[in-house]
């Protein structure tokens, strides 16, 4: 066994780096414990409120149910032509984000950047100054969650752009197409399904932001929330909650299923 | 007939791609270029039909400048030489059917392409192209449903209906096996013959080369280093082509012998 004939073997590297992430990100959150006045202790001793709420929406109030049957069919609507108006809007923009099809940084930089802006604006927000401009009702909650469509199905379809396979594309090169031919059949063949699961996904997201959406005046179910809540009237809440998750679980279980055979 | 004159092609990097290529190929010749990887064969075969920009020189297709040419004209010129890929370059969700009529994109308006309106005419093309290739009977499969040798002859099919005067073929066999492989460069030799389109092809095998070309082309270091019909193309000669003698992994030996029959 001489060190001449064996190989020397490369040592393990060291751990130190994930001890200091580790040390990193326990002191990151215990300053933000701090700083944000949270403990336990006060978790505990709102215990006892928690239960008397629980306890005050049980049982629900079934009898309810029906006052709040069109609402949230209005609410689920507002989804569905948001989402589509997001949808349509995504396409020209996600075309012009990716780098890999508008190769021009003068645009497709402006573009990422005026989409990333339309992502940091919560939907609550822009439902309240759709609310401002266009007045009550679920007009400016459909416009609110087309913004938000729009930025979030852009912005998860240009990523998938990126990683599309670049063969058929120069092959469309090779025959002879325009551009446009050159996106349409070198393009979207390889997106059209990511994009379909993205528009199923932004819609889930949609059901439930519609909900809450009434908060601002901005139409659907969210009003009877604010209503029944000022109210005090907890069993009612109960009722438009567990409305809420029932539609919500169909609504995922369905586009899970459809996203599924889609890819 | 295509002419390249004095063709170089330099990297941004500073590394000579192509030096002083002059060229002649006439209507109807099955050429083969031969060389090491990084030898600018690719390189070469994607200036011909502008996949690369030249740097220095001039490459005509028939009377045309293509180095010159812009916009329409460029895709007008593009349209008649049809282009065979390594990675097949085929849309792989999309049908058999769809990828060969793609090959038609050039010949209509881009609203009756986008609305997929070919006429009928094109649609018998592409079931003429499909049916040479013997692989009609595939033409509503998703082409990801393809082994790989059929994928290639659907790409054949589609450069067929593109009614190509000219087929350049990348590497057309390089990841195939032995047998798909001889299939696969019959049918180029079949098209190349009975169609009278010229074809040039790329090929890593030199016995291949021997085999199917009517003159082989030696690149070595982005210059032209042998020319000439394969009767003189030698072992000697290849291994002044390759700097070095032949190596056994250059040859793809007996094609059939390799396949168990099943």
């Amino acid at each position: 066994m001489s060190t001449n004939t064996e190989k020397i073997r490369p040592k393990a590297p060291r751990k130190l780096k994930h001890y200091f992430t580790a040390a990193i990100l326990i002191i990151l959150l215990w300053r933000s414990a701090v700083l944000t006045d949270s403990s336990l202790g006060e978790l505990l001793s709102g215990l006892p409120n928690m239960l008397d709420l629980l306890k005050e929406m049980f049982p629900p109030k079934w009898s309810y149910f029906e006052k709040i049957v069109d609402a949230m069919l209005e609410t689920i609507r507002m989804a569905l032509v948001g989402t589509t108006l997001g949808a349509i809007l995504a396409v020209p923009v996600a075309l012009l984000s990716a780098s890999n099809i508008t190769v021009s940084r003068w645009l497709h930089h402006p573009v990422r950047l005026l989409l990333n802006l339309i992502r940091t604006i919560p939907d609550l927000l822009l439902a309240s100054i759709f609310v401002a401009i266009f007045g009550l009702g679920p007009l400016p909650g459909i416009f609110a969650l087309t913004v938000f469509s729009l930025g979030l199905i852009a912005k998860l379809t240009y990523e998938a752009l990126e990683t599309i396979d670049q063969g058929p594309l120069e092959a469309m090169t090779s025959v002879g197409a325009n551009k446009i031919q050159r996106i349409v059949f070198g393009v979207i063949p390889q997106v059209q399904a990511h994009f379909m699961s993205y528009v199923l996904y932004a819609f889930e997201i949609n059901v439930r932001a519609a909900a809450v959406l009434g908060l601002v005046g901005a139409g659907g179910i969210g009003h009877y929330y604010e209503v029944t809540l000022g109210f005090l009237e907890y069993n009612k809440t109960c009722t438009i909650i567990l409305f809420t998750l029932a539609v919500v679980l169909i609504i995922d279980y369905a586009s899970t299923k459809l996203r599924e055979k889609l890819l | 007939m295509i002419e390249l004159h004095n063709v170089s092609k330099t990297y941004s990097n500073g590394t000579k791609g192509l030096n002083g290529i002059n060229l002649t190929i006439a209507h109807g010749e099955f050429v083969v270029i031969v060389g090491l990887s990084g030898a600018g064969k690719s390189t070469l075969l994607r200036s011909i039909n502008r996949l690369h920009d030249i740097t220095e020189g001039d490459i005509r297709i028939g009377s045309q400048s293509i180095t010159k040419a812009k916009g329409s004209q460029l895709r007008r010129i593009r349209r008649d030489i049809g282009m065979i890929f390594q990675s097949f370059n085929l849309v792989k969700r999309t049908t058999v059917l769809r990828n060969v009529l793609a090959g038609r994109v050039g010949y209509h308006s881009t609203l009756r392409t986008i609305l997929g309106r070919f006429p009928k005419s094109d649609i018998e093309l592409a079931f003429q192209a499909l049916d040479r290739v013997n692989i009609v009977e595939k033409a509503y499969s998703r082409a990801d449903q393809l082994s790989g040798g059929q994928q290639q002859r659907v790409a054949i099919a589609r450069v067929l209906a593109q009614e190509a005067r000219v087929i350049l073929a990348d590497e057309p066999v390089a990841s195939l096996d032995p047998l798909t492989t001889k299939q696969v460069m019959d049918d180029l030799k079949k098209i190349n013959t009975e169609l009278g389109i010229t074809t040039i092809v790329n090929l890593h095998f030199i016995d291949l080369a021997r085999q199917y070309a009517t003159r082989i082309i030696g690149l070595r270091a982005g210059e032209v280093v042998f020319d000439g019909p394969v009767s003189e193309a030698t072992d000697e000669r290849f291994a002044e082509i390759y700097g070095r003698p032949i190596q056994k992994d250059e040859l793809l030996g007996e094609p059939v012998a390799e396949v168990p029959v099943s």
